[in-house]
């Protein structure tokens, strides 16, 4: 079984957040990074799991330059066995897709998280599905081998929804999929005689460029309102919070 | 002392980051950036949580030396065909900081497993007791102590009482030894024992001999999360198979305290990074007089000497890791950094403290902890006061000893 885990890079979670170049530019300055939990938790783990329940290989694709290896290396360490880098910054989600489905090409499984924890775009598994024409299965919190077939539970509202789907597929993992696994110092020696790939880039459209970002307005302070005093409370939930 | 699971988690979730002000990170390799946060994410979802009702109830987490074992905690820089990592001198010192920045007794539980326990086996030790031990002492299978100290010989180890008498096949094994990290759980001791011609030996005695004993040590108020026992030998018969063929004298035990003095520099300063960490944490936060006390001259005078004071920490320490990968590291080096490092920490632990006000006094915060976790660690592995001995001889020439 052949499984590929397209990975990203993202601020740690408690980076401080600003840009620069009139909004146009995230402000990378002083950020830490960290695999982005959704890839790293849920569709890596899951991957290297099911390897070692069915034999196969795991690869781990990322394009990004090469500030994302130390990235790169810690999924090698969590226990996939090559990775490739597509050598161009992502700008977008359409290239990041294109750029993956290049390489994307005869594998059995092809995971992705459920979206990055920065963007929260949650599009590249959809779009790399339709680029290699493969069926789609989003959060899916539950995956498992069935004879020549996946089972693949999914969070639908209100509920979850059990799919069988055949063949090579395209899937997103949301929380619950695997359970976090934290390299050791084996693991990260051995991640160092791995294969890391660097290809050059396809050169793939972005279809679209961000124009700004804004940040959202610094949250004022808490107001106590008196325990007697409900008027005043209904009329600020009414009024100023807009919640009733 | 009551061991192992059963304790109770702590809700809060432990945010620390580490702090770089100087940007050493640069001089680390990929790897040891990589131990670095692996030790760290181990520590946040392991020992955080867990920690301070274990150091309140002076339990300690048995269950984590399988933990430690899978991380890779112990001998990291030892042969990996012995059961160690194959790794070099920083990483093994960015482990121990990273452990130590969670509390210094579970870096202690890994300090003498892999530098008081491993390496004087793989280091001292025929290959059969290599083969016997090291892999299971790597996987934590077996728990292993060190017994050097005892009741009338600590800062002077030199003059040791426990001593051995030739026996046929064995020797005859007699003494006591004091303040012993992990005795009372340990399958197995390294010993340090006079034979009869007045030279130090050092063995491995199983827990199970006859004779044996190893009781708890009670009533300690730092390191709270780390068992210390006794070691007693009445009669107790050792094979000559489990002594160290070659080495004689006090080089013996010496160089394993090398090993984990070095350890203990870099894990120091993972003690003070987790002070400085919460204390500018809570400075930001903590407002009086309609600011935060981190606006006060007096909070930013505490913080800033602290970062000034681990960032030459960490120089120094890195400087010291680039000596012991070549191999040029000496004992006095050692020395230095271990006395500089610990007390540093045990200085900002204070400040830290001062800075948390009444807050700071609880379990709500790591620095008390840390702080009273310190003054063993500025006591243990050779005394504040002794590794300045060591220096003044160094630089004099001149031994103040004795
Ligand atoms: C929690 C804990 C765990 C420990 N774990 C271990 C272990 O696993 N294995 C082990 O072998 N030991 C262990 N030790 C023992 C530790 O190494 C000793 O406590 C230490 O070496 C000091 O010895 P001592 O306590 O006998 O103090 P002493 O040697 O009696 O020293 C008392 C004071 O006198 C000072 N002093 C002594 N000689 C001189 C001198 N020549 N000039 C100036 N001042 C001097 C010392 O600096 C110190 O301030 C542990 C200790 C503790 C507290």
């Amino acid at each position: 079984m052949k499984i590929l885990v397209c990975i990203s890079k993202t601020p740690d979670t408690t980076s401080k957040i600003s840009f620069v170049n009139n909004g146009k530019e995230f402000n990378s300055e002083g950020i830490q990074y960290i695999m982005n939990p959704y890839d790293e938790w849920y569709a890596l783990v899951r991957a290297v799991e099911l390897k070692e329940k069915n034999g196969g290989s795991v690869t781990v694709i990322n394009v990004g330059d090469v500030s994302s290896e130390i990235v790169i290396r810690k999924a090698l360490a969590i226990g996939a066995d090559e990775a490739i880098r597509v050598d161009v910054v992502p700008e977008s989600s359409l290239q990041v897709a294109k750029e993956i489905a290049a390489h994307a090409a005869g594998y059995d499984l092809v995971l992705t998280g459920k979206e990055t924890i920065d963007y929260n775009g949650a599009e590249v598994g959809a779009m790399l599905a339709e680029l290699l024409d493969l069926p789609y299965v989003s959060f899916a919190f539950k995956l498992e081998k069935e004879g020549e077939d996946w089972l693949v539970s999914r969070e639908v509202e209100g509920g979850t929804e059990t799919l069988k789907v055949g063949g090579p597929i395209v899937l997103s993992a949301a929380k619950g999929m695997a359970e976090q696994r934290i390299p050791n110092m084996q693991g990260i020696m051995m991640a160092k005689k791995k294969p890391l790939n660097v290809v050059a880039s396809i050169g793939a459209e972005k279809g679209s460029v961000v124009a700004s970002h804004e940040m959202p307005p610094a949250k004022s302070g808490v107001k106590m309102i008196a325990p007697d005093d409900m008027d005043t409370l209904v009329k600020l939930l009414h009024e100023e919070a807009k919640v009733i | 002392m009551s061991h192992g699971n059963g304790g109770q988690k702590s809700v809060k979730t432990d945010q620390y980051s580490h702090h770089d002000y100087y940007k050493i990170d640069d001089l680390l390799s990929e790897e040891h950036l990589m131990a670095r946060d692996a030790v760290q994410q181990w520590v946040k979802s392991e020992v955080s949580p867990i920690i301070e009702d274990y150091a309140n109830r002076a339990a300690c987490p048995t269950h984590l030396f399988k933990g430690l074992a899978e991380i890779g905690a112990f001998g990291p820089s030892l042969p990996t065909e012995y059961g160690g990592g194959g790794m070099d001198e920083i990483a093994y010192g960015v482990i121990m900081q990273e452990l130590e920045r969670g509390d210094s007794g579970i870096r202690s539980m890994a300090s003498v497993q892999g530098s008081l326990v491993m390496y004087p086996i793989y280091k001292f030790g025929t290959e059969e007791q290599k083969r016997k031990y090291l892999p299971k002492l790597g996987n934590g299978d077996f728990i292993g102590c060190f017994g050097l100290t005892e009741p009338d010989f600590g800062s002077n180890p030199s003059g040791m009482a426990t001593n051995i008498v030739d026996d046929g096949d064995s020797y005859i094994l007699n003494g006591s030894k004091m303040w012993i990290t992990n005795s009372p759980l340990a399958d197995l001791a390294v010993v340090w024992a006079k034979d009869q011609n007045g030279d130090i030996r050092g063995m491995v005695v199983e827990k199970d001999s006859k004779g044996f004993s190893a009781p708890e040590i009670h009533g300690k108020w730092s390191l709270r999360a780390s068992i210390t026992g006794e070691l007693v030998f009445e009669d107790v018969r050792v094979p000559k198979s489990q002594v160290f063929p070659e080495v004689k004298g006090l080089k013996g035990p010496l160089s394993c305290l090398s090993k984990a003095r070095y350890g203990i520099a870099w894990g120091a300063m993972g003690a003070a990074l987790d002070c400085y960490d919460s204390a500018l944490r809570y400075s930001l936060e903590r407002v009086q007089f309609d600011r935060p006390i981190g606006g006060f001259q007096l909070t930013q005078k505490k913080l800033a000497e602290m970062i000034t004071e681990i960032t030459k920490a960490q120089l120094l320490s890195w400087r010291l890791g680039v000596l012991a990968n070549a191999g040029k590291a000496t004992p006095a080096q050692i020395s230095m950094a271990k006395r500089n490092n610990v007390n540093m920490a045990l200085t900002i632990a204070r400040e830290a403290r001062q800075i948390h006000g009444g807050m700071g006094i609880t379990n709500e915060y790591p620095v008390m902890r840390h702080m009273m976790n310190l003054e063993t660690v500025l006591t243990y592995e050779g005394t504040h006061d002794i590794h300045l001995l060591i220096t003044g001889m160094d630089v004099t020439g001149l031994n103040a000893f004795k």
